[in-house]
């Protein structure tokens, strides 16, 4: 029976491609089911996961002390060199000759997140931000001195 | 491997020697494709690769068996988790550590979210070969809640870096198995979208049906893995033929076929998918309380030897080969990755058909451009 | 109430009235040759924002929304973009044939505009073989599309241009069988003629299933004619790139775009004259006072609700369906749709004889 073979033939074909349409034009009119993100409309009520890895930041408190005591950990875990550790000898009030950092160099346009740095800190002085938004017009903003000026180390971290 | 003067000098009258890539919308990165047409006919395809090579392999070599790890992801972006698993295995090998059970289910859970994003990707993709470029932006809507459960627990989107020697860097997000859930849920919702739409559509079958046919001698002599040799027949699940991190204790069926064309492949891997939310859904409810991370030293230095693992990535077989001269850093490592030898078939495949074949039979290789390339 | 005609016969009998003759036929050409070309931007405009929210809405996404508001001025902003752009000539080619190849693909598509009835006695040439006048013009933008992938020297180019010679030829005889059926059923060339004799209703409900089968072919072909997808083999972008407009940039890369945009429309114009009545209304047997509302409705506006349901309707194709291979593609036309059509046009006939019809 060639010839209905050629009307299922058809049949089938066009019923396929109706079913296809069926599903595209649901779509179509119902606006409900779009999920387009209106992101630079939206930056206020968007909200990232906690553990999203953005950027790595040194977390300073209200005495503008940190946790880092400048044991380069970090460095050494840091797979593409990113982070750079500056010591200086500080002088305690007892006289006593105490480590500690001069300044904390991050690359952030060679950082990966790879969150390795994180998880060798073993004082939790550095942790990830969630910022995303690192365009900047000028490739030197990107490395970054993470201990804020003239901050010390917490007392009682070692 | 021919120069591209070389192929011009070598084409006959009435031969068109065309450059496929390496830009070009349906190579989908940075492959270059020598092709020599007849008409609309192939004659000849030669793949020419370089233009994204990192000396991944080489770079593995300088860090340590800690930090090479991440590099991994940069491979098979699509399957970044695998490929981390797969090294970290390795390194557990080497160091003869047992990974905790908890650690053990959650790499392999998410291993299928990885598959299945992976899958959904090369789905929407594949589609836009075709020309139909609506799928895209369906399958890219469930993609997208695989993304956000990684983003939650891995803290990034693509390149996770979630596993550590050991077991894992953290562990899962208390929102995990919910999500999870509502994921699958969703899934099998929207699954029947594609049968509708991409499946059983007359003009997606004629295009793909007894179209790229690898028999399964040739699959075996290329060297093809992953979905593309079970298309045609070869039974080559690393998680069935020697399973690792549990996969033998989960109940899940090696999809496999038998024609070998690239319809065959569709099928395979929309197949797969839904073999993933099986495993999915027979671990989310049973996942082991205890540590997540097995007690390691800080510098891990593996005794002398060579170590060898495989995994089953979303596009096949990823072999990690690593020689240790007992230091910091490996000697040297080798991966062994699923798509280049796929490409390697590309030729046999396509040969005298037409160039619109030859995007659906591309398409079905399923093709990272920077796995083929390291 | 609303009608094109008066606005036209005033202006008419104002210019007869104040030139002589000669000077008032020209200043109306002259007037003609600006609403065409005022209503070109306007489609093109019009259409590439409607496709482009048609698309975002069918893939769940919003679409332009930003110039504007809703995005109205998006397409605007993209065409002064395209003029600012530019235009890059290939080293190799053939600048002549390179830079007249999308004006006569634009020309062609101006042409066709002319036997078109936009509202009841508004039509730029009322010529007694208008549908004849339209297939064989339609068929001269092949020339055009094999001139852009000659002259540009690129193999990408090439191929499209071919593909694309091979598919308008073939599908033309499709196209040009199923707007036969309605030429049958009138018994008139003249579009004028046609859209009156549906008066008491559309030929798609007037004509049985055969005429049916002729829309739903006239469709496909058409579909196939402007090049869009399932059938955009031309420019197969996943395949060649761009196809035949692979190294056209800037003005003449927008001239083709518009063009196509233009063709759809006007392609989509004349079905709907052929099939639903061009710009008459709805009529419904004998129910005179749904037909009496129906007439309110200016005839401007039935024209272009019926074209622009057609345009929407190719749009939701091209958003649906994967695209065909070469030789499916004249398989579909030699083996489905041509010999269909045929039997179609005996059918038609027969029932035109025997005055089956309503």
């Amino acid at each position: 029976m060639f010839l209905k073979d050629y009307i299922s033939e058809v049949y089938t074909g066009v019923s396929s491609l109706l079913k296809g349409m069926r599903k595209t034009g649901y779509y179509f009119f119902h606006p409900k089911e779009i999920i387009t993100e209106q992101y630079p409309d939206n930056r206020d009520t968007l909200k990232l996961a906690e553990r999203f890895r953005g950027e790595v930041v040194m977390p300073h408190d209200e005495n503008n002390e940190h946790a880092c005591t400048g044991c380069t950990a970090c460095e050494l875990a840091c797979p593409n060199g990113t982070i750079k550790i500056i010591t200086k000898f500080d002088i305690s009030p007892e006289g006593k000759k105490k480590k500690a950092i001069d300044t904390f160099v991050y690359h952030l346009e060679l950082c990966t997140m790879c969150n390795l740095c994180i998880e060798s800190c073993p004082s939790d002085a550095i942790v990830m931000a969630q910022n995303f938004e690192h365009s900047v017009y000028d490739r030197s903003k990107l490395t970054k001195k993470l201990n804020k000026p003239d901050s010390k180390i917490r007392e009682g971290i070692e | 491997m021919y120069t591209e003067t070389q192929v011009i000098k070598e084409t006959k009258e009435g031969e068109l020697v065309i450059n496929m890539g390496p830009q070009h919308p349906a190579t989908h990165g940075v492959l270059h494709l020598v092709i020599t047409l007849d008409g609309e006919t192939i004659k000849k395809i030669e793949p020419h690769l370089g233009y994204i090579h990192r000396s991944i392999e080489k770079m593995s070599e300088s860090l340590n068996y800690r930090q090479f790890i991440y590099v991994t992801s940069r491979m098979d972006y699509l399957s970044a988790h695998i490929n981390n698993l797969a090294c970290a295995m390795n390194v557990e090998k080497a160091m003869q550590i047992e990974v905790p059970k908890r650690a053990s289910v959650i790499r392999v859970l998410m291993s299928e979210l990885t598959r299945i994003a992976s899958h959904e990707l090369w789905l929407g993709a594949m589609a836009m070969d075709l020309g139909a470029f609506t799928p895209f932006f369906y399958t890219f809507r469930e993609r997208e809640l695989i993304t956000d459960i990684m983003e939650e627990t891995c803290g990034a989107r693509l390149t996770m870096n979630y596993i550590v020697p050991g077991g894992l860097m953290y562990d899962l997000h208390p929102d995990f198995q919910q999500k999870v859930k509502a994921f699958v849920k969703q899934f099998k919702q929207k699954v029947t979208e594609f049968e509708d739409l991409v499946t059983n559509n007359v003009i997606f079958q004629a295009r793909t049906k007894g179209v790229g046919i690898l028999s399964r001698e040739d699959a075996i002599s290329y060297g093809c893995s992953g979905p593309v040799a079970r298309a045609s027949g070869v039974s080559c699940d690393i998680r069935k033929i020697y399973p690792y991190e549990g996969y033998d204790t989960v109940e899940f069926d090696e999809v496999l076929d038998t024609a070998g064309d690239s319809f065959a492949r569709y099928i395979i891997r929309v197949k797969e998918m839904n073999q993933s939310i099986r495993i999915i859904e027979q671990l989310i409810d049973n996942i082991p309380e205890g540590d997540t991370q097995a007690k390691m030293k800080a510098v891990i230095k593996p005794p002398k030897g060579e170590f060898y693992t495989r995994v089953e990535t979303a596009r096949g077989e990823l072999g990690v080969y690593i020689v240790s001269e007992g230091g910091m850093t490996p000697y040297r490592v080798k991966y062994r990755s699923p798509g280049f030898s796929n490409l390697s078939a590309l030729d046999h495949m396509a040969r005298g058909s037409k160039i619109g074949d030859l995007m659906a039979t591309m398409g079905t290789l399923d093709l990272v451009i920077p796995d083929i390339d390291r | 109430m609303f009608s094109l005609e008066g606005i036209t016969n005033t202006i008419q009998n104002w210019l007869y009235s104040t030139f002589d003759p000669t000077f008032a036929l020209l200043i109306e050409c002259a007037i003609v040759i600006l609403l065409a070309i005022g209503l070109f931007a306007a489609l093109g405009l019009v259409l590439v924002l409607m496709e482009r929210k048609v698309a975002a809405h069918i893939q769940i996404r919003l679409g332009p929304n930003r110039v504007g508001p809703g995005g109205m001025f998006q397409t605007v902003a993209d065409t002064i973009k395209l003029i600012l752009k530019e235009g890059l000539v290939p080293d190799l080619a053939d600048k002549f044939l390179f830079n007249l190849a999308p004006f006569v693909v634009m020309i062609v598509a101006m042409l066709l505009l002319a036997p078109i009835a936009f509202a009841k006695n508004f039509q730029i040439w009322d010529i007694n073989i208008g549908v004849l006048y339209v297939s064989a013009v339609s068929s001269l933008s092949v020339i055009g599309i094999l001139m852009a992938g000659w002259a540009s020297n690129n193999k990408y180019s090439l191929l499209g241009a071919m593909r694309s010679g091979a598919q308008i030829v073939s599908y033309e005889l499709s196209a040009g069988l199923s707007v036969l059926t309605v030429v049958v059923l009138t018994g008139s060339l003249q579009i004028s003629d046609i859209i009156a004799s549906q008066a008491d209703g559309w030929w798609l409900f007037k004509g049985h299933i055969p005429v049916i089968i002729a829309f739903v072919i006239f469709i496909i072909a058409v579909t196939a004619e402007t090049n869009r997808a399932p059938f955009d083999l031309a420019e197969a972008e996943s395949e060649l790139t761009a196809g035949f407009h692979t190294e056209y940039s800037g003005m003449r890369f927008a001239l083709f775009f518009l063009a196509e945009y233009i063709n759809i429309f006007i392609v989509c114009a004349i079905g709907a004259t052929l099939f639903l009545g061009g710009w008459m209304p709805l009529h419904i047997g004998h129910w005179e006072g749904f037909n009496h509302i129906m007439d309110y409705i200016p005839s401007s506006i039935w024209f272009m609700g019926k074209t622009f349901f057609l345009i929407f309707l190719i749009m939701w194709f091209r958003w649906t369906f994967p695209r065909l291979r070469v030789d499916q593609l004249l398989n579909l036309e030699w083996k489905y749709l041509l010999p269909i059509s045929m039997l179609n046009i005996i059918l038609v006939t027969v029932i035109a004889i025997l005055g089956w019809h309503f």
